[in-house]
Parts: C-alpha cells; structure tokens; sequence
C-alpha cells in the first residue's frame, strides 16, 4: 500500500519525489547516530549481561525514537525555509506545493523508509530456505511482520501531517501527542511475540492517527460522505 | 571533471572518468555574463544542428511549467529571472538525472545480486598490481593506497593527454580512440555479460543467436551513442554501458582498493574542476571557446531538443533571442562529466534559445542537464560494491543509495547557484561512502537485533 501511496500521488510531481528522498534521508540519519550511540553503549558494557543487554535495548529503542521525532522536526524547519525559497521564486506570488503536502510527503519519506530498512532482509531471506523462525519462533512471523510494517508506514504519514500541522499553529500538545503516540507504538512491540498486545493497540493508534490527520487537513464527515457516495 | 574515457583502449584499461558538472558549455557561458557581446556567438549556435521535440521524454512531469517558461524569458535576459527559471525546473532537471542514476543503480545491483561471476575474484586488472591478498592489515592498507596512487595516476595521463589531443586539434585521433573504445565496450562486454547471465540462469543459446543478437546490439549502440537516433534509445544505451563498466570495475578491483580509489578519485574530480589549472575545467573552457560540444558519446543528457525544419531566415532573428535564452539555459542545466551527448547538450541549449521567436514552430522544449558517463559508473561501483560485500545486504544498499541520490541533489542546487562546471562525484561519493561504513558498523547491528525481537522502530 505505501508504495501505491508513491506511484499515485507522489511520482508525479518532481518536487514531492525530492521531498520524500529528503525525508527518508533525515530517517536515515537519526537511525545512523541513534545505532551509533547503541553501539557505543553495547561497547561499553558486558556483552553476556542478558537483562542489561534487553535493557540497553530498550533504551535504544527509545532513544531512536525520539531522536526521530527529533529529525522530523529538523524536516520540518528546513521545509519551512525552502517553501519560503520556492515563493519567491514562482511566478504569482504562492508556493507550488503547500505546507500539508509537504508534510504528507515527508511522513510517507520516513515511513518508506522505516519500512523498507524493517522489512527488506526479511523478504530477501524469505526467497531463500525456509530457515526463519527455526528456532521456535512465531509461525507468523513474516505475516506480522507485514502487517506491523505497513502500520508503521502508515503511522509515520499521519504523524508526518499532524507533526507539521502541530509545529505550523504552534501547538505543543500536538507534537507531544505524537511523539507519545510513537512511543506507544514503539513500546508496544516489545510485547512480541505475543501479537496480540502490539497490532492489536498499533492499529487502533493507526485508525487514531487517520482520523485526526484528516481532520487536521481540512476533511469532515461530510466530505468523507460526498467521496464515498460519489457526488 | 572526470570525463569518462571508457572507450579507450583494452578492457582492462580503465577508462578516465571526469564527472563534471558544466552550467553550460559553450557559449551560453560567456553570453551569460556580458549579453551583447555575446551575440556573434549566439549566431555560431544558431547554424548547430537542432531538434525539437523530444516530447515523451521526462517533460511530461512539467509540461505545464514548461509552456510557460518561454514568456518571462522573451523579455529580457535579466539575471534574476533566469536565476528565477533556473531554480523553478531545478526539481524537474533533478528527477530527469534521478531516474537513469537510478536505473543503472538497479541494474548493477541485480546484476551483482544475481550473477555469480562478478562477485568472484579472478584476478585483477594491471593498473593495482599490488594484491590485497596479504596477511597483515598494514600491509594490505599500504598495497590498497599503492594501487590507488597507480590508478589515478593513470587516469590523470589519460585525461592529460585527451586534453592536449583537444586543444591541438587532433580530432580524428580522439574519435578514433572512442569510437574504438566504445566498439569494445558494446561488443565485448556485452559478450561476456550476456554469457554469465545465460549460465547463472541455465539457459541454453546457440553461437549464432548469440552472434546475431550481440551484432545488432552493437551496431545499434554504436549508431546510437555516436551519430543520431532516439533520445530514450540513446539514454538507454549509455545507461547500460556505464552498468557494464561498472561491473567491470566491481569483479576487478580489490576490496580496499576500490574504496580508497573511490576516495581518490572524488578528490582529484573536484581538483581537476575546480583548479584553473585542471585537465577537465581546460577541456571544458577549450571547448566553450571553440563553440563545440566537447565529444561525442561521453555524456549523458536528459534531454534533446529537435527544432523542426528551421527556414534560413530565421536564423537571424534566432540568433538574438539565443543569447538571451542561452544565458537562462546555461544556468539551467547542470553538466556533469563532460563524457557523453556534448552535441546533445549544444541542440539543447541552441533549441531553447530558439523558443521565444519560433513558438510556433517549435514544440515543448526541454532544458536538459547533462551528467558525464564517469559520474554514472562510479555511483554504481558504490552502490554495487555495497551491495557485493556489505553484510547487512540490502540496508546498506539502500542507505547508500539514498546518499548518493541526495548528494546528487546537493550537487545539483549548487550547480543552480553557481552556474558553472561542477564536479559531480565528491559529495555524493562522500555521503555515499560515509553511509556505506557507518551502515556496515554500526547500523546492522543494530536492526539485526531488533529484528530478531522484531521491535519496531
């Protein structure tokens, strides 16, 4: 689905296609240094430490977290003068792309991304023997895996809109919201394998974040109505 | 500039790269700067060879933005204007550089990823004699800058001597040498590529279908890449060599060798640019002042412009409005290694100009930039060596290729503001290299141990 997402309303338009290789490259970078500084800290420690290591591991996880709100919000300062930039230069006076397709492009960015680095080695080791999970893990490993990634990909878009929207009315409750909601996620992962506990509350947050996100942007039970009766 | 020279000699020579970025190579340049005086020079391109049209390559993405841009410019050359338009299709001109980038990205990638030939080590080429295969680390760093110091230093001879070749005028011999080097490539490599890929898929092909399909391949390549044919065939075919060489270039080069090379040679590109003193800015300013495209065959361009059968008398008034379109065209385009379709470039740039008079008879153009084959090659040595000896696979990959498309973007905005001939390899080179690394060490890790607690990040 995030690649639909791409082809239909991103691959068209040159600016939003730089926009999301920007966006996915901020992701990027705040995962660089937030492995960086796991690495340091696994270093650094006792290596046959099992709860200290799980423990270390959370921390990163954690830490990654927030430096990717972090990031965003890097993201976000740097769209804000480029939009300023693009102003300037067009022809009658407004941008060629708005502040809200900005957003959603740079949520889908991060999330293509996110979801790429989570899933990629899996599906590259999926075409090989069927060696995953061989040591008595989940037999629905790759399944919720895939789902768990397409609501990643999904919960960053929306994060993407209502993180811009937060920062553009300066509306901290906003932003803290989605940086909660982020680590709720995040959190709730930990309850692997027992899915039920991580996909279970990522989706509704999902359904949460959809919602909020088109009401952010302008959408109404009307519109929705109009769209889906095609008037 | 690192001009890719891959046509030159034997297979295992390597081909002199200069990626550059040129604003513009020929005049456009110095109409930008002083417009009147310019105008001689606009009436030299006004007799280029032109053509319109190439209406399915990527101007469809702005056809609107397109239309529109031949109005302001009609009026006047000012500079903000055309610093205006400049950056205005400067998305555009970048996905028009994204996509081949891209493509020859995934070709090498699927190739290395597939083919088992290209990821064994048999042997190396005689430009790093020194073998990585030493027992000390110390020793191996010092035979892997060893072989670096042999390798660009036969690259610089090579780009030396295409320039003094150049500048006296010794064109026959330097056709000659692409045309020989391009023959090669087209016949040799293909051979071989097409071999390995029918043995790693088992696929049985007798000599004469073999015989056929490689002759027409080349003959048509060579046809293409030299003298005229479609603009996508064109791009298609560079695109496809440079995946070749490139290849070459992943299965002969020692591991270190290579990264330290691929240092290297983004440091010489950005000397050889930037200093006055450098073979490629010589090249690139010899050819600006003799009003010629720099060599066939070495660049790619993204876009062509046909003009349709231009009458005489148009020329004249062609030739005022050229300077002034040219001078907001030579911003516009970004030329990278002065490689490939120079003769592209120049239709490019005389079609523009040609724009605000002829409309009518003129169909869309499209500005386009031209990035050198060399730039091609050595993003996809990068990214295929990522994806050869990285052990976190894709990730890596992925994060390189990222890199150096968003280097490529840094590149290309800074080409819009300076509006001259920059290298194009060093800070995609750089990013791509510091992604490769940072990724191997420590990313991996990292999301090896997520994902084997599938946490999510």
């Amino acid at each position: 689905p995030a690649l639909g997402l791409f082809l239909f309303t991103i691959a068209r338009d040159p600016l939003r296609i730089i926009i999301l290789i920007a966006g996915a490259f901020f992701w990027l970078v705040s995962l660089l240094l937030s492995s960086l500084i796991w690495f340091i800290a696994v270093r650094a420690s006792n290596p046959w430490d099992e709860p200290l290591q799980k423990g270390l591991l959370i921390f990163g996880v954690m830490f990654s977290v927030l430096l990717q709100e972090v990031f965003r919000f890097l993201y976000y300062k740097l769209l804000r003068k480029a939009i300023e930039g693009l102003v300037a230069l067009s022809d009658d006076g407004c941008s060629p792309i708005s502040i809200q397709q900005m957003a959603y492009v740079a949520g889908v960015g991060f999330g293509l991304m996110s979801g790429a680095f989570s899933m990629i080695n899996l599906l590259a080791d999926s075409l090989g023997p069927g060696t995953v999970g061989i040591h008595g893990d989940s037999q629905l490993y790759f399944l919720t895996s895939a789902f768990m990634t397409m609501v990643l990909i999904f919960l960053h878009t929306f994060w993407g809109v209502l993180f811009f929207h937060g920062c553009e009315h300066r509306r901290w409750w906003e932003i803290a919201a989605v940086v909660i909601m982020h680590l709720t996620v995040s959190g709730s992962t930990f309850c692997n394998p027992l899915y039920v506990g991580s996909l279970v509350p990522s989706y509704l947050l999902m359904a949460t974040a959809a919602a909020w996100a088109y009401l952010v942007s302008g959408g109404s039970a009307q519109n929705l109505q109009r769209f889906l009766l095609c008037k | 500039m690192i001009t890719f020279m891959n046509n030159s000699d034997s297979e295992e020579e390597p081909c002199n790269e200069r990626t550059s970025l040129m604003s513009a190579e020929s005049p456009p340049v110095p109409s930008y700067q002083d417009g009147p005086q310019a105008s001689e020079v606009g009436e030299a391109q006004a007799h280029r060879k032109r053509r319109t049209g190439g209406s399915r390559s990527p101007n469809n993405i702005a056809d609107g933005e397109m239309s529109d841009s031949g109005v302001p410019v009609r009026e006047s050359a000012l500079e903000n204007e055309e610093e205006e338009l400049t950056l205005k299709y400067g998305a555009k001109h970048v996905i028009m550089l994204f996509v081949p980038v891209t493509l020859c990205m995934i070709v090498v990638v699927a190739t290395i990823k597939s083919v088992r030939f290209y990821t064994e080590k048999n042997g190396q080429l005689i430009y790093t004699p020194f073998s990585e295969d030493t027992p000390s680390v110390g020793q191996r760093l010092l035979n892997s800058v060893l072989n670096t110091i042999i390798m660009i230093s036969v690259i610089v001879v090579m780009t030396v001597f295409l320039v003094v070749l150049y500048k006296y005028r010794c064109y026959k011999f330097i056709h000659g040498w692409l045309i020989l080097s391009s023959l090669m490539l087209l016949f040799l490599f293909t051979y071989i590529y097409l071999g390995e890929v029918l043995k790693t898929y088992n696929v049985a092909m007798d000599y004469p279908t073999l015989f056929l399909v490689i002759w027409n391949f080349g003959a048509v390549g060579m046809i293409c890449i030299h003298w005229k044919g479609p603009l996508q065939l064109q791009q298609a075919y560079l695109i496809m060599i440079s995946a070749l060489m490139a290849l070459v270039f992943i299965k002969y080069l020692p591991e270190w060798s290579a990264w330290v090379i691929l240092g290297a040679i983004s440091i010489y590109d950005l000397m050889a640019v930037l200093c006055p003193k450098g073979p490629l800015r010589m090249l690139v300013e010899t050819a600006q002042e003799r009003n010629e495209p720099i060599f066939p065959a070495l660049i790619y361009s993204s876009a062509m412009i046909w003009t349709v059968g231009m009458a005489k008398p148009d020329t004249a008034a062609r030739g005022q409005s050229q300077q002034m379109w040219d001078a907001a065209e030579a911003g516009r385009e970004n030329h990278m290694s002065p490689s490939h379709t120079d003769s592209q470039m120049s239709e490019t740039r005389s079609s523009a100009s040609t724009r605000p008079i002829t409309l009518e008879e003129l169909e869309e153009e499209e500005r386009g930039v031209k990035l050198g084959l060399g730039d091609f090659i050595f993003y996809s040595v990068l990214v295929g060596k990522a994806a050869a000896t990285a052990s976190g696979d894709w990730n890596t990959t992925l994060a390189c290729f990222v890199a150096i498309l968003i280097g490529l973007c840094l590149t290309l905005l800074l080409l819009a503001v300076f509006k001259k001939a920059l290298p194009a390899l060093p800070i995609s080179i750089t990013f791509g290299l510091v992604f490769y690394f940072s990724t191997d060490n420590l990313v991996r890790p990292f999301m090896d141990t997520l994902a084997s607690h599938q946490l999510y990040i």
